[in-house]
């Protein structure tokens, strides 16, 4: 039992938490912008024409979801050094 | 992190440091004796490579323009940069300005005030400080010392330095108003009606893109009164990002004191925008009764957290995409760490993705200033939008 204590008490939990964090967001931001090139890819398929537009939304959407992501990131790095 | 024997070592060299300083005061014999534990450290300068260090030097401010080090023919580690002008303000000691050179690095005091780095702090540790109060010191930040380089507590020193974000953000200042106002100048001169030419080729399309793509859907017939705040704050921040892309330069959007004021500054330009239907939507939400007062606490914080987002979204996609770059040059470091061969073997691969990373990078660039503006824009158009109940009753034709 004490031998568990000891082991948890010199596992480093801020960074194991932090980098953890990070993974889990890079896991969302993978399947989010996925989906986005999923639909875009799909639309592009059967609207030929409009994949200028496509693509420009895609790119913006795609942005966006991986400005939540670096949110994650940013906190996981708190996590680390505050 | 450092080898037993490099500590000794350390402890060695400080002592002679402490007990010469202590001994004499004299300028000269102290100057001795600090070049003789100067040299002892700097040949225990082949210590392991810490990526930590490496990587919040490169993407954290500094006092000095900092390019490549290396370790001369007399053992000695040379620095080549540009040293910035410190400027520092304490009510002991009254203004002080002087060139970042005379910190030599950190490795002397300079005039009552040292510079922090990862080698002082050491110093302070071997010399008997406790690891929380050296936590409070940080890296690059210039702090009040005694003749014998410890620091004085209670000597409060404002900072007013010219460090390299703010050379940096002069000079892409600069960059930018003489883009601009050249392009200006030869429309002033010819009017819209000859074809474009040189640079004003590069910039028409980007200022028509801004009007076109994010002025005109969001903003309507109001657009022309804020386009030069959007123009600028794309260009700004463009040109700050292209410009951190060349190594040796300074990570000016990455930091988050910029990005804040530039997201306050938006923040203002939508609150001066709003009108009567946009603060009527904030305390009188069009949802059902149940639902209006966990609404209204959500719609008033709402105010505040889309140009938060603005704010955080610029700093970390541009700082990760630095870490991202540091870290993997330092991979071939670390591993070279293990041994040589595997180091020079790995970098190959190392730079084959930096490079990869790059154009990334440089496509973020473009992408985080252009969504930066776009969504300032949104916002701003959210804010004046007019009442949009009138146009839900369509008188329509009842057939019975």
């Amino acid at each position: 039992m004490s031998l568990l204590f000891v082991l948890l008490s010199t596992v480093a939990w801020a960074n194991a938490g932090g980098a953890i964090g990070a993974g889990l967001a890079a896991i969302g931001a993978g399947i989010g912008i996925g989906q986005i090139g999923k639909g875009a890819v799909e639309a592009i398929a059967r609207q030929p024409e409009a994949m200028n537009d496509i693509r420009a939304n895609m790119i913006l959407t795609a942005a966006l979801i991986e400005g939540v992501a670096l949110f994650a990131v940013i906190a996981g790095i708190l996590a680390m050094f505050v | 992190m450092i080898g037993k024997g490099v500590k000794c070592l350390l402890v060695a060299a400080f002592s002679l440091f402490c007990l010469n300083s202590f001994a004499q005061e004299n300028g000269e014999s102290n100057q001795h004796i600090h070049n003789q534990g100067e040299t002892e450290e700097k040949k225990e300068e082949t210590k392991k490579f810490d990526a930590n260090e490496v990587i919040f030097g490169h993407v954290l401010d500094a006092h000095q323009f900092h390019f490549l080090s290396y370790t001369g023919s007399d053992g000695q580690l040379h620095h080549v940069g540009i040293p910035l002008p410190v400027i520092l303000y304490s009510p002991q000691n009254g203004f002080s300005v002087f060139s970042s050179g005379k910190f030599h690095h950190g490795e002397e005091p300079h005039n009552g005030y040292q510079l922090v780095t990862q080698e002082y702090k050491e110093k302070l540790l071997v010399g008997g400080y406790s690891e929380e109060q050296i936590k409070g010191f940080r890296n690059e930040s210039i702090i009040a010392v005694d003749k014998e380089g410890r620091p004085l507590e209670g000597v409060q020193v404002y900072d007013f330095s010219l460090t390299r974000n703010v050379v940096q953000m002069i000079l892409a200042l600069g960059l930018l108003v003489w883009l601009l106002f050249s392009i200006a100048k030869r429309y002033r001169e010819q009017g819209s009606g000859k074809a474009p030419s040189g640079m004003q080729n590069l910039m028409e399309v980007l200022i028509i893109f801004i009007r076109d793509e994010v002025g005109k859907p969001n903003l309507g017939p109001k657009y022309n009164k804020y386009m030069p705040y959007l123009l600028t704050v794309f260009f700004f921040i463009l040109i700050n990002n292209i410009v951190a892309l060349i190594p040796g330069t300074a990570n000016v959007t990455g930091n988050i004191a910029f990005t804040l004021v530039l997201g306050v500054i938006s923040f203002i330009v939508i609150m001066f925008s709003t009108n009567k239907h946009y603060w009527a939507h904030i305390f009188n939400p069009p949802v059902p009764g149940g639902v209006k007062p966990i609404m209204i606490p959500v719609e008033i914080l709402g105010i505040f957290t889309k140009p938060f987002a603005l704010i955080i979204r610029l700093f970390a996609n541009m700082i990760a995409g630095h870490i991202i770059i540091i870290c993997l040059i330092s991979l071939i470091f670390i591993f070279g760490n293990l041994s040589s061969g595997v180091g020079w073997g790995f970098s190959p691969v190392s730079i084959a993705f930096t490079i990869f990373i790059y154009f990334i990078e440089i496509l973020v660039a473009f992408i985080q200033a252009y969504i930066f503006a776009n969504l300032t824009a949104v916002f701003i158009g959210q804010a004046f939008e007019g009442s949009h109940h009138d146009t839900d009753h369509h008188e329509d034709a009842v057939i019975v």
